[in-house]
């Protein structure tokens, strides 16, 4: 079992490694640069499954709980180490099921967009990976710089005056962040003289009263740096018009970016402000519910306010990070719990309501798609000249039926962002709202009261649903009912085929939802108990794990 | 030498933040840099300020930590340049993209009327 323990080190090093090699390839081979990408990403698949499974293995309670990777051999508080709990390894699941997804889809037309797309594409997944792995806060800025840097390559893909305008928001914005989150690290390291987190859940009970301040406020501005990225009210006004202007795999792609935030945030908040750290117990616990809450206001205002369908993907993506946010908040067990099965589901379904959009499109705007407009009016005689003028355009199997496809994928869409039955979107946020209502669990004899601002919080959750499922009606009736003339748009197999897969992997949700949800209370309880993870990280330095 | 370091990482801030307000797309570059300006000696100054005592350990060192600076945050100083240096870089080009998509140097793009 000695090898599993590089396995760890995969979800780094092979995006990083194509990413080099996909740099060498020259950008006409179109053909060969995707193959790599497709291989190295299925190869990322399985080895983030494998993971998933290791971590799945480890006792819940006890020493050896956390998988950790000394790189290059320092022990933990000194070297930069990688951590394999059950959160990183879904996580990181996550992550490759969803770049799989997007990799495919941009095949169709959009990897010939411009250059270097499959490079940027897997240093962004080398950067997340990262980021999920890593057991050292600086370690985890360079690794969201990473994520960052390819991702400004990625939005600008594809180029056009609205691009460049949103992505030139989104690159000043986010080394604005980057910034403050230099400016919390650092007063971190400065006050407890350590980097590494578990060290560090270590050494804050210790911290004396006169340097607390400074501590909490070094935690506060590493939080706001968090919560840009999160993309918590008021702090979120770039994402909707950012997200809407990335193109399509790129923008499905992104949806995992805000996840970032919100793992860190649940990850630091769990680990450094647990129970038992003293003072600082529950540290920023109501900003995250009020600023969770108002996040889902606002943004359930814009869910309803959207005429365009990509700004109201965008501020989809906001509902589920205010959701996450309050939920992380809230800290209680069932309620990670059942957040971090909502996390898995809105992720799948915003990339893939992100990527049906485009298709979509296609059907409503006539001079998008003038080539299949030609086609029809000029008959099989001019197809097959066309047919070769275009092969360099797209190559592939055309769909057929695209409209009815299109049509069931966008109410599959609408009812997983509605969280209503029979789709994992419905599990999820009752897997959400029975942890908030039933605190001692279901079933408890003594029933607990039950505070205001959780009642406020599940009437929120409820609304936001009612509001996505009342504006994707909306939109659904515009888009595929009242047009008179509708263009059938020309869709490839390798464009649908990805949001169908995404839309199976939540069906499959549902049906297989115990597996996921025993899972996420696993890693729940475990983040909740971080005893362990300190003692996984720093066991071999400190048998006992005595603080100093 | 405390007062001074304070005074200008202040004065930085302060400079970079106003630039930063501002609507030109140059002015945008600048506060940014001189905000990094002003983080980077902040990390730096988190290692607690000292004169003359080395960070790593030089042929015939003490080998004792009281006799050294903290070699950490200078490390992290160097890192946080270079990252700060690459996204510059790249917001540089992206600033120029702008100018010649949209013809002028405001954020959003077009003169507000």
């Amino acid at each position: 079992m000695e090898w599993t323990r590089h396995l760890l080190i995969v979800p780094i090093l092979l995006p990083l490694v194509t990413g080099a090699l996909l740099l060498l390839i020259d950008e006409l081979r179109h053909t060969a640069k995707a193959l790599i990408s497709l291989a190295s990403c299925l190869l990322l698949v399985g080895t983030a499954f494998a993971l998933m499974r290791i971590a799945d293995t480890a006792p819940e309670t006890g020493s050896a709980l956390s998988l950790s990777y000394a790189v290059a051999g320092w022990p933990a508080p000194f070297g930069i180490v990688l951590v394999l709990d059950r959160l990183s390894a879904l996580m990181l699941a996550l992550t490759a099921v969803l770049a799989l997804a997007a990799l495919i889809f941009s095949m169709a037309r959009w990897h010939r967009a411009g250059p270097h797309f499959h490079t940027l594409f897997h240093f962004l997944l080398m950067g997340l990976g990262g980021a999920f792995l890593t057991g050292d806060l600086f370690n985890l800025f360079v690794f969201v710089e990473v994520t960052l840097a390819a991702s400004y390559g990625l939005l600008l893909h594809g180029s056009g005056a609205f691009r460049v305008r949103s992505g030139l928001h989104y690159i000043a914005i986010n080394l604005a962040a980057s910034l403050l989150f230099l400016i919390g690290v650092s007063l971190i390291y400065g006050v407890a003289g350590t980097l590494n987190m578990a060290d560090l859940a270590l050494r804050l009970p210790a911290v004396p009263a006169g340097d607390r301040g400074l501590l909490q406020a070094g935690a506060a501005i590493l939080g706001v740096a968090f919560l840009i990225k999160a993309g918590m009210w008021p702090l979120c006004f770039w994402l909707p018009s950012a997200y809407m202007a990335a193109a399509a795999p790129v923008a499905a792609i992104f949806v995992v970016l805000t996840k970032v935030g919100t793992y860190a945030l649940l990850r630091l908040t769990l680990l450094l402000f647990a129970p038992g750290a003293g003072e600082a117990t529950g540290f920023g616990g109501p900003v995250l519910i009020w600023g969770g809450m108002l996040t889902i206001t606002f943004a359930t205002f814009g869910v309803l306010a959207s005429q365009a369908m990509g700004r109201l993907a965008g501020y989809s993506v906001l509902v589920s990070s205010g959701t996450l946010l309050a939920a992380v908040g809230m800290g209680d067990t069932a309620v990670v719990s059942g957040a971090l099965f909502y996390l898995v589901s809105s992720t799948f379904s915003a990339a893939a309501f992100f990527m049906l959009i485009e298709l979509v499109e296609r059907a409503r705007e006539p001079g998008a798609d003038l080539l299949a407009v030609t086609m029809e009016a000029y008959g099989d005689e001019a197809e097959e000249s066309e047919a070769e003028e275009r092969e360099d355009e797209e190559v592939g199997v055309v769909m057929p039926g695209a409209l009815a496809v299109l049509g069931v994928c966008f109410g599959l869409v609408a009812i997983l962002l509605a969280g209503l039955p029979p789709l994992s979107g419905f599990i999820a946020k009752f897997a959400m709202l029975s942890g908030m209502l039933n605190p001692a669990g279901l079933g408890a004899a003594t029933a607990t009261a039950i505070p205001g601002q959780t009642w406020l919080l599940v009437a929120l959750i409820i609304l936001s649903g009612l509001a996505a499922l009342i504006a994707m009606m909306r939109t659904g009736i515009r888009t595929f009912w009242a047009p008179l003339e509708t263009i059938v748009p020309r869709v490839l197999v390798v464009e649908v085929a990805p949001i169908l897969g995404l839309l199976a992997l939540c069906a499959l949700l549902a049906v297989q939802g115990g597996a996921l949800l025993s899972y996420t209370e696993a890693a729940a309880r475990t983040l909740h108990a971080p005893a362990a993870y300190i003692q996984g990280v720093l066991g071999a330095a400190q048998p006992g794990g005595v603080p100093r | 030498m405390e007062l001074t370091l304070a005074i200008a990482i202040g004065a930085l801030t302060g400079s970079g933040v106003w630039l930063v307000l501002r609507p030109r797309t140059y002015q945008l570059v600048i506060g940014l840099s001189l905000l990094s300006y002003a983080v980077n000696l902040f990390i730096f100054s988190m290692g607690r300020l000292r004169l003359g005592a080395p960070p790593v350990l030089g042929p015939g060192g003490s080998g004792n930590p009281a006799d050294y600076a903290d070699p950490v945050p200078q490390a992290l100083v160097l890192t946080a340049i270079v990252i700060g240096f690459a996204t510059t870089a790249l917001l540089l080009v992206v600033l120029l993209a702008a100018r010649g998509l949209t013809g002028n140097d405001h954020v959003d793009g077009r003169e507000p009327r």
